[in-house]
This record gives structure tokens, sequence and C-alpha cells, in this order.
């Protein structure tokens, strides 16, 4: 009995979280894509790895993505608790305590290092270490709070990925590799300046320097066109290397067109039209983003397979 | 009766340990399957385990 009334003193306390807290300090959402990007890098390459050493590089590139994502949970926690998109993570939400983010991220971020030296390579692990601290230090410590261009610059931390698959099959990088790295570094601007127009409150009241905020609105429209111009050829480009093919170009073509077509609306719309349909075009071009990624993706893994076959590539 | 009720601090504490224990049993196998993939590739390996390795031993001038 007094065991229970013990408890009850201590039930809400913001240091007995669940497992799931623990998952979600992790961002298993950028996860999901980082395994996915990871993994094409990783069966794309030239060079074909064992299927456990594949596996385990794909779990450590991943666990890597989730170390950096607690570590930028930790360093956020101030201005995550200010916006309604992120209130309800484990830090600001009080589920997890900041110190105990730091040395989950800073126990994982070495974990991941290590063992994706030991299952692949040095190349690799090196690459892992490197996006890590980008992200953490460059991005979240350094840039975020500091210039509008925070994405743009940020945004390399999130294209390392399949650059790292790449380089844990075949120990080097290449211009494949490269050309997949600058597709979501170039994807990415227009993809969360779009998401900016329409939480629009959220970095404002964190005084987050999103471009919408030192620049406004109306410079936003026109540099997610400027940005999504700017990634077409990059997008045709890869389909144009050793990893794409007919198929890939066609498909490439499609999801270039659309996405253009897609900032062009942002771009001709001001902020009455898009207040009058709830910023419509601006969330479907948000969602358009998420495919057109995903679908390049797809596309570099179906040519392999249809080159593995005896079709596909160039 | 129960005298002790469970409590969402249990229920919370439970998963955790779970979770944990059923990472840690993941990691096992996966360092397991990896070691004995590494280790039936047959890549060069040498033990220093007391056998004389002529390889080793500093070069001798006259001699091959």
């Amino acid at each position: 009995m007094s065991d229970i009334v013990a408890l009850q003193g201590v039930t809400d306390t913001p240091h007995e979280p669940g497992f799931g807290d623990y998952v979600q300090l992790l961002k298993p959402r950028v996860m999901s894509l980082v395994v996915f990007t990871a993994l094409v890098g990783l069966l794309v390459a030239p060079v074909s790895l064992h299927p456990v050493e594949a596996l385990s590089a794909v779990l450590f590139i991943a666990l890597g993505a989730g170390a950096s994502g607690a570590l930028n949970m930790w360093w956020d926690a101030d201005i995550d608790a200010l916006m309604k998109r992120t209130a309800r993570r484990p830090v600001p939400a009080g589920k997890i305590g900041a110190e105990e983010a730091l040395a989950l991220g800073l126990a994982l971020s070495g974990i991941s290092v290590v063992m994706l030296w030991l299952a692949t390579n040095w190349a690799a692990a090196a690459l892992l270490a490197f996006t890590i601290f980008f992200y953490v230090v460059v991005y979240s410590m350094w840039l975020k709070r500091l210039t509008p261009q925070n994405i743009v610059i940020g945004g390399a931390a999130g294209a390392f990925p399949p650059m790292i698959g790449w380089v844990a099959a075949t120990g080097s990088v290449s211009v494949e590799a490269l050309l997949m790295f600058a597709l979501i570094f170039m994807w990415t601007p227009p993809h969360f300046w779009a998401l900016a127009l329409f939480m629009k409150e959220d970095y404002h009241t964190a005084g987050v320097p999103m471009l919408t905020v030192t620049h406004g609105r109306r410079a936003t429209r026109a540099h997610i066109l400027v940005y999504t111009l700017l990634l077409v050829p990059v997008a045709l480009g890869v389909a144009l290397t050793s990893i794409g093919g007919p198929m890939t170009l066609a498909v490439s073509v499609a999801l270039n067109a659309w996405f253009v077509r897609g900032a062009w609306q942002i771009w001709r719309r001001d902020e009455a039209m898009a207040e009058a349909d709830t910023y419509a075009a601006e969330k479907a071009f948000f969602r358009f983003s998420l495919l057109y990624l995903f679908l390049h993706f797809a596309a570099f893994l179906t040519e392999a397979a249809l080159k593995s076959a005896g079709f596909g590539g160039w | 009766m129960t005298f002790r009720s469970e409590h969402e601090l249990h229920r919370r504490r439970f998963s955790r340990n779970l979770g944990l224990s059923l990472t840690l049993g993941a990691f096992v196998v996966l360092v397991f399957a990896l070691t004995v993939v590494k280790v039936k590739r047959g890549e060069p390996m040498q033990g220093y385990d007391h056998v004389v390795q002529p390889e080793s031993a500093p070069l001798v001038e006259g001699q091959p």
C-alpha cells in the first residue's frame, strides 16, 4: 500500500518514459526516409555487399540519423516547446529529460559510427560521423537560429545517407553518389519552405529565422520557384548517369514537370489567395515533394533491378 | 484482490525493459551474424598464438 502511495507522487515525473518515447526521440519518420535513401544508395552501387553487411550498414546509418535527431531535440528543446508541430516531442513534452537525450544521442552516435566501420569501411563511417556533426553542430547549433539560409545548408545533412550507402558498398565517392546527394540537397529548401508557408505562426513564434520570417512570404514563394528550377537539371542529371536509364529519365521528367508546375502555382499566388483556400496549393506541393523524392529513389532501384535482369540502364 | 495493483509507472517501466532487452538481443544476433560473414569470407587473418611466423621475423642480410 505504501508502495502505491509512494508511486502516486512520482507518476507524472518527466523521467519515467516508456520505450516508445525513446523511439520518438530518434525521429522515426526522418529515419524511415534515411533508411530508404541509404538502402537505394547501397543497392544501386556497382559493388554488392553480403546481405548481412548491407542490413547492418543500413541499420547503423539509420541509428546515426536517430542519434543526431536525439541531439537535435536536446539542443532545440526550448524552441520545440514553442512550435505546435514540435511541442509534443519527448523533451519539450517533459517525457524525457534533455540531459538524457544528450547522453543517448552521444552514445548512439559512437555506436553507429564504430559499428558502420566494422560492418563496412572507414570511409562510410567517417561520412556518417561528419553527417552527425553537420546536423547537430553546423545546422542545429549554428545556422538554424542565425540565418534564413539554415534550411539550404542544413539540408546537406539529410542528403548524405544515399552517399553513405554508396560508399559503404564501394569504399569511395563517385559522380552518382554526389548527384544523389545533390538531388536531396536541392530538394530540401522548396520542401521546407512550402511547409513554412502554411505553418506560418510556428517559426515566427519560436524566433527561428526562416525565410518566411526574415524576407517575407513573397520572397519565399520566389525562392521555392528558383530552387525547384535548379533542382530539375540535378534530377535529370542523375537519370543520365550509370544508375539511371530510359525508365528513370521518363519518371524524372514527369515528376519534375509536375513539381515545377506546383512551384509555379505557389509563385503566382499571394497571401489572400492562399488564405482563401487555406493554403491548398502549398500543402499539395509539400505532399507531392515527399512523393517526388520517394519516386526518384524508387526509380533508381527499379532501374538497377531491370539492369540486373538484362533490361534498363544506358 | 491484488495487493499490488499495476500502476501506469510499472507499465512504462516494463515497456522500456522489454524494448531494451529486445534491442540488445537483436544487436547481439546482428554482431554474431556479421562476425560469421566476415570470418567465412576468409579474409587474411593472423593469430599470435605462440606459433612461429617466419614472415614476422626481421630480415637478415644474405638470407632469402
